[in-house]
């Protein structure tokens, strides 16, 4: 069996399913998300509700900081490259990073080119709004696909459309005839090899997990419930007023989703959640980044 | 690749309801345990996922505890309860198989973690061995499999091995015996009823591993 660079990224997405990976901006961050359960760490210096506090151009985090939290713990590290930037990505794989986002949340440095992910060693996951932009993700290299949801708000409901949207697609493809697959791959603005494999299983060819938006053990469950195989919660943990009670009771919703009795004691006594954005309050549109 | 799509949802295979005993507990709450019951599935054997510590019933004879994080997993056995029910079944001597974060979980030691879990397989087994996921790797080499008297009962030659952020055993003691090496460390274990591999079978297409322990 000649397994390929590309499978075994996959398959490292494979092993974090039914995880939460936790934004973290300091070494004493990804402690305490390590201690409390998280799969994985994504480390940046500034959280995406900061980020969209701040204004101005958003850029990869400082390797030195992400070095840091790299021999902080021992689970895998994950951090943002701009979408489109090559150089950003390339600096990410020389310090061995175990994923790179090519994410949203940062400023993009192309408006019409991603990574062409596919040249890189080090596996990549990027967000996506409806099943078009995920087949173009995968198709580009991607080996792990996420929602957008709209990062830094507390609010979960672009997240909930993301899934949703790709779920409802999903299962519209499969239902077609396969000579119709043709017309729905063009439609899409995808491979047709992409749009069969989705046909033919029910699912996308990568590990698909929730992001954006998650701010508690509640959401966690309900992205579980749409069919997300794991979360990332960004602002969510850290802008909260117990993030080491709050991480902990996240990752245990998110492995118990169907648990109402456990998802009721998870959710006492948190503390404070983030402040909320609601959607129609933002201004910068972060999940309108990368088609 | 990826499980087929109905493992999403999937808690149990179709028989299991049929069945008293022999069933194929699967410790399900973080990882790849979907790829173990896919791969179950293909071989005919009754299995259920252990979520909560009420999922571990009479008819569990088996347990499987997954690839995925261990420092995940290993906080929610606690959480779960699941930690005791499995720790009874291993001390009872009855067939346990454990897959990268899953032998670590099995592992008395651990050369560069304080934490221990199980701790019933004799060996000293070092977390990310093989580096970050730039030092993921596939290769193929010969299993053996041991008999209760540890003698060699046989060989499931050109396995495929799989290391995701892998471990590798750095040391042993005398009780384990090593069923695969690549390179100079040793990747797969037995004791007794317990198999311990730093690789993935069940993200690959050989079934082999499965069979040898469900004949356990």
């Amino acid at each position: 069996m000649e397994t390929t660079r590309n499978e075994l990224n996959k398959n490292l997405a494979q092993m974090l399913k039914g995880g939460v990976i936790m934004d973290v901006t300091t070494p004493e961050q990804a402690r305490i998300a390590e201690d409390a359960g998280a799969c994985a760490v994504m480390a940046l210096e500034r959280i995406p509700a900061d980020i969209r506090a701040a204004g101005g151009v958003s850029r990869m985090s400082d390797p030195a900081m992400i070095k840091g939290i790299q021999e902080a713990v021992s689970i895998p590290v994950m951090a943002k490259a701009r979408i489109g930037h090559i150089a950003e990505a390339r600096i990410l794989q020389a310090i061995e990073i175990d994923y790179i986002d090519e994410s949203e949340v940062l400023s993009p440095a192309d408006d019409v080119y991603h990574i062409d992910k596919n040249e890189f060693a080090v596996p990549f996951v990027c967000g996506a709004k409806n099943l078009g932009e995920a087949l173009r993700r995968i198709e580009e290299g991607a080996s792990m696909i996420r929602t957008k949801g709209e990062p830094g708000t507390g609010d979960v409901i672009q997240a909930v459309r993301h899934m949703r949207t790709m779920n409802k697609q999903i299962r519209e493809l499969v239902s077609l005839r396969d000579d119709e697959v043709y017309e729905y791959a063009k439609q899409l603005a995808v491979p047709y090899e992409l749009a069969k494999f989705v046909h033919d299983n029910g699912r996308l060819p990568v590990v698909n997990f929730a992001a954006g938006g998650v701010a508690t053990p509640a959401d966690a469950a309900l992205m579980m419930e749409l069919g997300a195989e794991g979360v990332f919660v960004g602002s969510g943990i850290f802008k909260s007023g117990d993030p080491a009670k709050r991480a902990a009771a996240i990752v245990q919703a998110t492995a118990n989703w169907q648990d109402a009795d456990l998802l009721a004691r998870l959710s006492e006594n948190l503390g404070e959640a983030m402040v909320g954005i609601n959607e129609d309050e933002i201004e910068t549109i972060m999940a309108a980044r990368g088609e | 690749m990826v499980v087929d799509v109905s493992y999403i949802s999937k808690e149990h295979s179709d028989d299991v309801d049929a069945v008293a005993h022999g069933v194929t507990g699967i410790l399900a709450v973080q990882g790849a345990f979907a790829e173990h019951a896919a791969m179950l599935d293909r071989l005919g054997a009754p299995w259920k996922l252990l979520r909560a510590a009420e999922d571990f019933d009479d008819s569990i004879d088996r347990v499987i505890l997954p690839g995925g994080e261990s420092t995940t997993q290993g906080k929610l056995l606690r959480s779960t309860g699941l930690f005791d029910p499995i720790a009874a079944h291993i001390a009872a001597g009855k067939p346990t198989f454990g897959t990268c974060a899953g032998m670590i979980l099995l592992a008395e030691r651990l050369d560069n973690d304080p934490n221990v879990y199980f701790g019933v397989l004799d060996a000293t087994v070092r977390r990310n061995a093989y580096g970050r996921q730039l030092g993921s790797f596939a290769t193929t080499e010969d299993v053996q499999t041991f008999a209760a008297n540890g003698d060699s009962s046989g060989v499931i030659s050109d396995f495929p091995l799989v290391f995701i952020r892998g471990p590798f055993v750095a040391e042993m003691g005398p009780k384990a015996h090593v069923m695969a090496s690549t390179g100079d460390n040793a990747v797969a274990l037995q004791q007794g009823n317990i198999l311990a591999t730093a690789f993935h079978p069940e993200i690959t297409d050989d079934t082999r591993i499965h069979e040898y322990f469900l004949s356990l």
